[in-house]
């Protein structure tokens, strides 16, 4: 944590996140949620930019079915995720088939270990 | 000075293309000279007449300097700004005050690309790219890039507002049979939207068809002041107006997934240009995919929001349809040699002249150009071009 507080926003995101704390920032200035992480609030143009654990709820905002033959590991889902907090990002919903994903589903964000650094996924809220 | 002050003052006076399709054996560069040429012996200038330079290229960060010195030439003003592909069109703006200024008379707007048949094409382009230009924050989920961008737009515009695998078909189908009525378009074998609906899956709701063709091509065009137009040997396409709008970079950081900044590039160039849609004759706009086009539609005021898909449907907007849209086929069928801006102005203005044979909009005297930009509609900039009898 100490060499951490040396990094800049988005090292100490994945560094956050490669010990598996999912945090976002938000603004002290005008209160809002950011993401990704910056050092200049993009609604406000502050600074005082903190960081906070994430909620980790969220909703499916869009969604589609990347195709990839078979051999090479097969289809795969993209998602955007609305964030409970009012932030979006790029992700996957993991655990139900990518063609079963659909705009408006509640999902969790979890944090797994893809090639050795920590990512954010989600699954369905129902547990699916 | 505002931007309506430049309306009409500045003209496009010669247009080329080369290399479109496959250009075997060439390199980006000698297409690029080709296009200039034809440029240039279309408006009855040379070489030597151009002193202003606008250009972009996807490989080369400098490029402007590889044109430069590969023409010969010394130009007073030079532009380079790359915002994708609407920087064909995005260039008119900063061209048209340098020439209105008197910082040069002549400006070489050019582009070329070999994508297609060179040995460093779109994967190994891609592959460079993530290392030099990464988008940490995307990237791991490896989105199949530009098609998933799109293709989240487009699911997007779906659930909110009932458009269907079907209407982005018509897009694509339209732009075919236009295309079938263009010599120089690449894909003009027929297409029907069962065809187009049970084509293989690229990145959900699109299918290969929903995707812009990857081929080489070079195009060029000329501007100058209208006066100085007047005495050149074409017909002079008069920019009334020309508007750029820029907003996001990757498609997670876009705000509303149905809205494009051709909302605020249209409002602005419909004012500068003292018309709005309905004075409109054609739309030529940056079909990426066949999402783009029902976005252009419905942020340029061409229809409501949410309408796009209904607005095309019974092929409005193909031959014979109540609205030409992309009369040369887009980049669906036409031409896309990554970076597409320059192909869709020299339309406009082809068809202003009267020159488009089989595929003429007869008596057009009006005519908006709508470039886009960026993996997810991130910059889009939009002119509105007319003959002279409309200044």
């Amino acid at each position: 944590m100490q060499e951490d507080a040396k990094l800049g926003p988005e090292a100490h995101y994945q560094a956050q996140l490669n010990q598996g704390r999912f945090l976002i920032q938000r603004c002290s200035d005008c209160a809002r949620h950011v993401f990704y992480p910056r050092v200049i609030c993009p609604h406000c143009g502050g600074a005082a930019l903190q960081w906070v654990e994430a909620g980790g709820a969220g909703m499916v905002y869009s969604t589609t079915t990347v195709r990839r033959k078979a051999e090479a590991g097969g289809d795969y889902d993209v998602s955007l995720i609305d964030l409970d907090e009012g932030v979006r990002m790029m992700s996957r919903v993991e655990g139900i088939a990518p063609t079963e994903v659909k705009i408006g589903m509640r999902v969790r964000a979890r944090v797994i270990d893809q090639k050795g650094a920590g990512l954010v996924v989600f699954f369905a809220e129902d547990g699916k | 000075m505002s931007l309506k002050d430049l309306r009409g003052r500045i003209a496009i006076v010669g247009v080329g293309t080369a290399g479109c399709g496959e250009a075997h054996g060439m390199s980006d560069l000698e297409i690029l000279g080709q296009a200039a040429k034809a440029a240039l012996d279309d408006a009855g200038l040379a070489l030597k007449d151009v002193d202003g330079l606008c250009t972009a290229n996807l490989n080369a960060a400098m490029w402007p300097l590889n044109v430069v010195e590969y023409l010969g030439i010394r130009p007073k003003f030079v532009e380079g700004t790359n915002v994708g592909g609407a920087a064909f069109v995005a260039h008119q703006l900063p061209a048209m005050l340098a020439l209105d200024a008197g910082v040069c008379d002549v400006v070489l707007v050019c582009y070329g690309s070999t994508q297609r048949t060179s040995s460093f094409g779109r994967k190994e382009r891609s592959a460079a790219r993530n290392l030099l230009d990464p988008e940490p924050f995307q990237a791991p989920y490896q989105p199949f890039n530009p098609p998933s961008s799109y293709a989240l737009i487009a699911a997007r515009h779906m659930h909110q507002f009932a458009t269907t695998r079907r209407h982005l078909a018509e897009v694509a189908v339209a732009a075919r049979k236009w295309a079938q009525l263009n010599p120089e378009a690449f894909s003009r074998e027929p297409l029907d939207i069962e065809t187009v609906l049970k084509a293989r899956m690229i990145s959900d709701p699109f299918t290969a068809y929903d995707c812009c063709l990857v081929t080489d091509g070079a195009a060029a065009y000329v501007m100058t002041r209208a006066d100085r137009a007047r005495d050149l040997q074409k017909q002079p396409v008069h920019i009334l107006a020309n508007a750029t709008a820029v907003w996001h970079r990757s498609v997670s950081s876009m705000q509303d997934l149905t809205v494009t900044p051709s909302k605020e590039s249209g409002e602005r160039a419909f004012a500068a240009a003292g018309l709005g849609p309905k004075d409109i004759d054609m739309l030529q706009t940056y079909d990426a995919f066949s999402i783009n086009t029902l976005l252009a539609l419905e942020d340029l005021g061409f229809c409501k929001k949410g309408e796009g898909g209904s607005f095309v449907e019974d092929g409005a907007i193909a031959p014979g349809g109540r609205f030409p849209v992309n009369t040369n086929g887009g980049g669906l069928s036409c031409v896309h040699p990554n970076m597409y801006g320059a192909f869709i102005t020299i339309e406009a203005v082809r068809q202003l002249r009267g020159e488009c044979g089989e595929r003429q909009v007869e008596g057009a005297k009006t005519a908006v150009v709508n470039g886009n930009g960026g993996n997810s509609a991130s910059s889009q900039s939009t002119s509105v071009l007319a003959t002279a009898d409309v200044l």
